[in-house]
């Protein structure tokens, strides 16, 4: 926590050259509605044409004791006229809605950036609850920051005076009072918050009135009133970007989307068997919504249900698809080797967060690596397939269907709570550029009689739905025969499976691995998977300004691996694997390919930031 | 079903398939084999469009004999497999072959829901009152002072009751049966008529583990004085008509009665769609009681999968499926100018 005597260095006021991207952080009380807040400056920053990147930050509880400094929720948006990758390192502007939010987030705020503090929610209570014994807008303790003092809760109450609400129903329209101010000072457009508010109360008019009135409040105020210091209005030009359609997405839409695709691809029923838990839930409500695109879902009675009832769907003829988040994969585990043994085709969403167990439902680590590849009991290869993005889980989840249905295998997709959460522009794809790769059912005996464990060129075994005539057969968990699939527990014959199952899996067609940036040999590569692609993408990038000798490398197929990774990697005097989790990637890229890969670790809950990984790669190469 | 074309009449033999049955010489097992086996053709259904899920235990090998689809899945978890197969195609006759273990042990929570959920399908739950596969420990319905391996100086925990437990869980159908008794298939039929989840307990001797555990009522000397067979509609009588079974209106409890001069007047009768009575019947203790036997209780009540599929269409009709339409959802915004190079 940055504190009153820190004093602002040469060095970090270089550090902070003239932003060609803003970022923005609301943080208030986990009831002051940050995360509304933050969705809606994302989308009004969208619409004007900035890239962006997001960073929801919030407790676990729902409504977390008031005041407190564990109940801070807080949103962070990077946004600008360059591409942007991460949320930011840190905030230019900080709005704090409270003692708390102002003391668990100003250390991170820019030397020189702005304050926004609701003077209102400053009382001795409040001052106590955050730990401070003084309030720290009067003394100099925030003196290498501007500070920006208002009653945001008089203001508020103030502006919804006409509408005749309670003291308290009126209070909950200051966080649209503060957005109005954030779209006054970065220029924003209020059209689309107006429409979204007056949608969204569609059954309460007076307070979708109230809460308008509220947001033009908070905008006339930025355009009227004497601000002091350097506030004022700043408008940030439109990234460049290519042309075409945008919209924003969340990983978690981008998934639910990428599934749909896959199973219209594959001309397939989707059938999606899930149970709650943060922060997978997000996915089985947007399926939920899309009925008339041949997806069923099912709210199971728990994780285990899900799967079992996703994989009994796969058998009927359906595409089973499951999600989760780290404990409930644990749970799934069993079902996936049921899945693996059978050779029936299933996706399993993984949004990781923190853990181990419980651990931390909310914040973002990248630590199920070892779960998802090695995560079972057995022998029982399984394809892993990670997404960088938000944007990328849609092709991801395309891809998961692909390797699922073609190789007759599950197959584990890894998001992460950051992606799940975090929104960004995506240029809408054009669903025609994907090459459809529809399933065929066996529906006949073949010549030669049929066998359900017989073999194509892939290794996969033939699909029969239940129904059919002639095919009739059992399956199972227990060892079978090559071929006939009868129950066998001769040694030669487990030997035989299960060489079967790694060497199919094993065969998997995936794409050779590309160099995200810099040469394809060198000094000193940084290899990813995942959330981390933006600040690693950014830190190489600032790197190679520097003229070092670096280059980024990011796996999205964790299992099989592409074929010329291994001799990629051995070309570079070094590597690098920063990774939100204690060094998964780096062993098993050890195990791999013999290879001296260093690790560079963080489980913080937090996301990298751009200069930690950048300092990295100066002590690499140093 | 909803196929609704006539099914060529099948034999036995047609639905047996060319596995070699595992079980121990004189299980329980083999005769429900037999009794499903000599029931399937008589239910007007192909063999093509039935499946037979299992979780894992003696019992659950099952789907393995017969000549249909089968499921042979993981431990508990066959309610849950099931699930998904029906919702994926309704067509399918679903039948979940599980025991006291499997049913009410590990997989208790999916047997609960299956029940209220109230899926279409035959659940056919083979109770021996212990752990056969994994070599006799003492099982959910084991009763006290039973003595196993993990339990030497004999159980001290009470039995669950798969009746009581499935009608709490709102099935829909309860029935009970006897492995070897002759009344075994008409049971089955009734089950399967039954449209929604079909609870039926098979008492079934662990000849190995558990060998003669239901003597008490199954044994030929004591059956006739200690099974209720229970029929809609007809007095509840059993011991050759001496006996039936009568409300206690003082204490709104069953009370037996002897039956004189074939005067049944006092004697309840049977009503399937009566839930009070099935209450009364399966937690009947017996000993005092004879054991309730037959179709204790059947009022079908809309399933599962039939909803499931009737909000699908209701949602999805006059919606016409345009992925490139939904991808572009959302507010969204034109870039049109060439990308120029930072």
């Amino acid at each position: 926590m940055a504190t009153a005597a820190h004093l602002l260095t040469p060095e970090e006021a270089s550090a902070n050259p003239p932003p060609e991207a803003i970022v923005v952080r609301f943080a208030g009380d986990s009831g002051d509605g940050m995360q509304l807040t933050g969705g809606q400056f994302t989308l009004s920053t969208a619409l004007a044409g900035n890239d962006l990147a997001t960073f929801p930050d919030f407790p676990a509880e729902i409504r977390a004791p008031q005041g407190t400094l564990f109940g801070v929720s807080a949103f962070q948006i990077n946004f600008g006229s360059a591409s942007i990758e991460t949320a930011g390192d840190q905030p230019d502007v900080l709005v704090a809605m409270n003692p708390a939010a102002l003391q668990t987030n100003v250390g991170d705020l820019k030397p020189g950036g702005l304050i926004i503090a609701d003077e209102g929610e400053f009382n001795d209570r409040n001052l106590a609850k955050a730990r401070y014994d003084s309030n720290p807008l009067d003394g100099d303790g925030l003196a290498k920051w501007q500070l920006l003092r208002l009653n945001i809760s008089q203001l508020t109450l103030d502006a919804v005076k006409p509408f005749g609400l309670g003291n308290k129903e009126a209070l909950r329209c200051k966080n649209m009072w503060t957005l109005g101010l954030a779209l006054w000072m970065f220029d924003r457009d209020r059209e689309p918050i107006v429409d979204w508010l007056k949608a969204k109360f569609a059954k309460a008019p007076e307070l979708a009135e109230a809460n308008i009135a509220a947001l033009n409040a908070g905008h006339a105020y930025g355009e009227t009133a004497e601000l002091g210091g350097q506030v004022g209005q700043l408008h940030v030009p439109a990234a460049p970007a290519e042309p075409g359609l945008y919209r924003t997405v969340t990983g978690a839409e981008a998934i639910s989307l990428g599934l749909v695709a896959g199973t219209q691809l594959a001309d397939l029923p989707m059938f999606f068997g899930g149970y709650p838990i943060t922060p997978a839930s997000a996915i089985l409500h947007h399926l939920s919504r899309l009925k008339e695109y041949g997806v069923t879902t099912f709210q199971a009675e728990d994780e285990i249900a899900a799967i079992a009832s996703a994989l009994g769907a796969s058998y009927a003829g359906q595409l089973g698809v499951t999600s989760s988040s780290g404990p409930g994969i644990a749970l799934k585990g069993e079902a996936i080797g049921l899945a693996i043994m059978t050779e029936l085709p299933l996706v399993i969403v993984n949004s990781q967060r923190g853990g181990p167990s419980t651990g931390l439902p909310t914040k973002t680590e990248q630590s199920d690596l070892y779960q998802a590849v090695y995560g079972r009991n057995g022998d029982a290869p399984m394809p892993v397939v990670a997404a960088r993005s938000a944007a990328d889980c849609f092709e991801c989840a395309i891809e998961a269907v692909r390797i699922a249905t073609q190789y007759m295998t599950p197959v584990m997709l890894l998001t992460d709570g950051y992606i799940a959460n975090a929104a960004e522009p995506w240029k809408v794809p054009d669903v025609d550029s994907f090459t459809p790769f529809p399933v065929k059912f066996l529906a006949d005996v073949p010549d030669g009689g049929f066998l359900p464990y017989a073999r194509d060129e892939k290794l996969a075994r033939p699909w029969v739905k239940p129904g059919t005539p002639g095919l009739l057969h059992r399956i199972g968990g227990i060892e079978k025969k090559a071929g006939t699939g009868n129950i066998d527990y001769s040694p030669a014959n487990h030997q035989e499976m299960t060489e079967l199952r790694r060497d199919k899996i094993a065969g998997v067609a995936v794409p050779d691995q590309q160099v995200e940036l810099g040469e394809a040999s060198g000094k000193l590569v940084v290899v990813g998977w995942g959330s981390t692609f933006g600040p690693i993408h950014q830190a190489v990038r600032r790197a190679r300004r520097k003229g070092l000798d670096v280059a980024h490398v990011h796996i999205r197929h964790i299992w099989p691996m592409p074929r010329n990774l291994g001799d990629l990697l051995k070309g570079y005097e070094k590597i690098l694997v920063p990774e939100m989790n204690t060094g998964q990637l780096k062993t098993v890229l050890r195990d791999q390919y013999l290879v001296d890969a260093q690790p560079l670790n963080k489980v913080s809950g937090q996301p990298f930031r751009i200069a930690e990984i950048e300092a990295a790669i100066e002590s690499a190469l140093g | 079903m909803n196929d609704m074309t006539p099914v060529a009449k099948s034999s036995p033999k047609d639905w047996e398939t060319d596995q070699e049955v595992r079980w121990c010489p004189g299980c329980g097992d083999y005769a429900i084999l037999k009794a499903v086996q000599r029931t399937m053709p008589d239910l007007g259904v192909k063999p093509e469009n039935t499946v037979f899920v299992s979780g894992i235990g003696c019992s659950s090998r099952f789907p393995y004999y017969m000549e249909t689809y089968g499921f042979h899945t993981i431990h508990g978890r066959a309610c849950a497999v099931a699930t998904g197969v029906k919702l994926a195609n309704p067509d399918l006759d679903v039948w979940i072959i599980t025991g006291d273990g499997d049913a009410l042990s590990i997989g208790g929570n999916h047997t609960m829901h299956l029940l209220r959920r109230n899926l279409d399908c035959q659940l056919l739950l083979f109770n021996n009152e212990i752990y056969g596969l994994t070599k006799g420990q003492y099982s959910p319905t084991s009763r006290v002072g039973t003595r196993s391996p993990s339990t030497p100086f004999g159980s001290v925990d009470r039995p669950a009751s798969p009746c009581a437990f499935a009608l709490g869980s709102g099935a829909r159908f309860i029935a009970r049966g006897i492995d070897v008794h002759k009344s075994l298939p008409s049971v089955l039929k009734a089950a399967h008529a039954h449209k929604g989840a079909s609870f039926v307990e098979i008492f079934q001797n662990c000849i190995v583990y558990n060998d003669d555990v239901f003597e008490p009522f199954t044994a030929k000397p004591n059956a006739a004085g200690n099974q209720l067979w229970v029929e809609h509609g007809k007095p509840m009588l059993f011991a050759g008509g001496a006996k039936g079974i009568a409300l206690d209106r003082d204490r709104l409890a069953l009370k037996v009665v002897d039956v004189v001069d074939g005067d049944t007047s006092e004697v309840l009768v049977h009503d399937q769609a009566n839930r009070m009575i099935a209450h009364l019947l399966v937690e009947m203790p017996f000993g005092a009681f004879p054991m309730a036997l037959g179709v204790i209780y059947d009022d079908p009540a809309p399933t599962f999968e039939s909803a499931v599929v009737a909000q699908n269409r209701q949602i999805a009709e006059g919606k016409t499926p345009n992925l490139q339409k939904l991808l572009s959802q959302g507010q969204t915004w034109m870039v049109e100018k060439e990308p120029h190079v930072i």
